[in-house]
């Protein structure tokens, strides 16, 4: 096991309030690390909408997703805020006091941390993979049905049938060809949402005769005691088909779960975390609760509102932080000292 | 206003007003019709809005454009006559409109 990482503020969610909240307390000299089960940085901005303009950030007419994401990460660049990325906050433990909170923190990863406050910005839950509502498939998961490859050595030598048209379907479908018995891969259409060179070297493979293309979509699953035997199919023209697997993966996109967060001893409200408007501090003192995940009367579930919770919260972190020392307001324009922390002193 | 009706996949049928230039998703959500989700409120990123058009109107309603067939992906049960409702705005062109909802969003 991995040494214990001590820290100022653990914050769950590297989306864009999570990703703020570093600002905010690296001002007050506090220092964080950002837990997020997702391999990139941005949450829902960076995940879901890339592309797309906002258009509602205060003094941006318009910024794409990504773009914010982007300009957030520059901004909070000057505090060294150490990322923990694809790991999944699964348990915390209260080790501290009221007045003196202290969190034992794990991830699903292995990763400990011993932090002085819990930042949940975790959005809308943690990522998680579509399950397709296919007939019975939860009798098949983690035997047959697979939503993410954790080991490729468990699929050698099987007859995969892999569904979807976009990166994951197509990496996968790549990645497996060589090892696998056979590789199938389905999808509604004859167009693909993947990168053009996977789709190339995917029916070329397919020309060579090394693995097969099937255009449809799974209605049914056949197979006993969770093993898959075939799958049952529907073509764009209605006909039915039958492709016999004993392995499946569907990569149908991500959606949104709550996730650990629901047994870490938290009041909740309709899977949403109730936190005062002064602090933005949960039902466990040292805990704080940031962003789409929290609610209180009167919530707005807009980035803008997200930022200002976390500019509250690290005020109150910072108690828990310096219990000693006195927390004077001052202007990142006007504070030599905050711009020192900046590294823009004049 | 414009008339829409969603008939859902038990065969039920709720008829709705919706202003010109809303989406058939907003109708649906405004008025509570259930068999419509839209968990990203219309920004054709989650696919929770999935509907069949009816025989009668696919012609007057037209095809998805790429990036809703890209999102219709996502979708179950994928058919010839599938839209996303938040791509579809409201005209008077459509007073009277038929959609079915499907038995889930996935
Ligand atoms: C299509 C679309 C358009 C939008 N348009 C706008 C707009 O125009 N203006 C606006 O203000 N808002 C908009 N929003 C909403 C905005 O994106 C959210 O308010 C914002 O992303 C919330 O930020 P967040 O940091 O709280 O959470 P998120 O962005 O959801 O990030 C939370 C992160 O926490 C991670 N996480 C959760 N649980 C765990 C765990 N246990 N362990 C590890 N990681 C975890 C998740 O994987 C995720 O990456 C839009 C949303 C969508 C979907
Ligand atoms: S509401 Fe999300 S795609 Fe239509």
């Amino acid at each position: 096991m991995s040494d214990v990482i001590k820290t100022d503020a653990l914050i769950v969610g590297a989306g864009p309030v999570g990703l703020f909240a570093v600002f905010e307390l690296g001002l007050l000299d506090i220092k964080s690390h950002l837990v997020d089960i997702l391999p990139k940085i941005g949450g829902q901005c960076a995940e879901l909408y890339p592309e797309k303009p906002i258009y509602d950030i205060p003094g941006f007419p318009s910024v794409t997703g990504q773009g914010l994401i982007d300009n957030l990460i520059k901004q909070i660049e000057p505090f060294h805020p150490e990322f923990h990325l694809s790991e999944m906050v699964a348990s915390v433990e209260s080790i501290g006091t009221d007045t003196a909170p202290l969190f034992r923190v794990m991830t699903d990863a292995g990763t400990q941390f011993e932090t002085k406050s819990l930042i949940i910005a975790a959005g809308g839950g943690s990522f998680q993979p579509k399950k397709p509502p296919i007939p019975e498939i939860d009798t098949y998961e983690e035997k047959s049905v697979f939503y993410a490859v954790r080991r490729m050595e468990d699929l050698r030598g099987r007859d995969v049938l892999i569904v979807g048209g976009g990166d994951s379907a197509l990496d996968w479908t790549l990645n497996l060809q060589p090892i696998a018995r056979r590789v199938t891969l389905m999808h509604r259409r004859d167009e693909f949402r993947a990168a053009p060179h996977s789709v190339e070297q995917m029916r070329s493979l397919v020309a060579e005769g090394k693995m097969d293309l099937r255009i449809g979509q799974v209605t049914g699953l056949r197979g006993e005691s969770g093993l898959l035997s075939s799958a049952l199919c529907r073509g764009s023209d209605n006909a039915e088909f039958e492709i016999s697997c004993n392995a499946m993966l569907p990569f149908f996109g991500l959606t949104m779960k709550l996730g650990p967060i629901a047994n870490w001893g938290l009041s909740l409200s309709e899977n949403l975390v109730p936190v005062d408007t002064e602090k933005f501090e949960t039902s466990t003192p040292g805990i704080f609760a940031i962003g789409d995940i929290n609610t209180y009367p009167g919530k707005l579930k807009l980035i803008l509102s997200g930022f200002h919770e976390g500019a509250l919260a690290a005020q109150r972190v910072y108690r828990y932080v310096y219990p000693d020392k006195r927390l004077t307001f001052q202007y990142t324009t006007s504070s030599s000292s905050l711009q020192k922390k900046l590294g823009v002193e004049a | 206003m414009t008339k829409l009706q969603f008939v859902d996949f038990g065969g039920t049928a709720r008829m709705v007003d919706a202003p010109a230039g809303s989406t058939v998703m907003e109708a649906a959500i405004k008025n509570a019709v259930p068999g419509i989700e839209a968990e990203c409120g219309g920004a054709c990123a989650c696919a929770t809005c999935h509907v069949y058009i009816d025989d009668a109107w696919q012609a007057v309603v037209g095809p998805p454009t790429s990036m809703e067939e890209d999102m219709l992906d996502f979708a179950y049960d994928v058919r010839p006559n599938s839209r996303l409702s938040c791509q579809i705005k409201v005209t008077d062109q459509l007073d009277g409109l038929i959609v079915h909802t499907p038995e889930r969003q996935a």
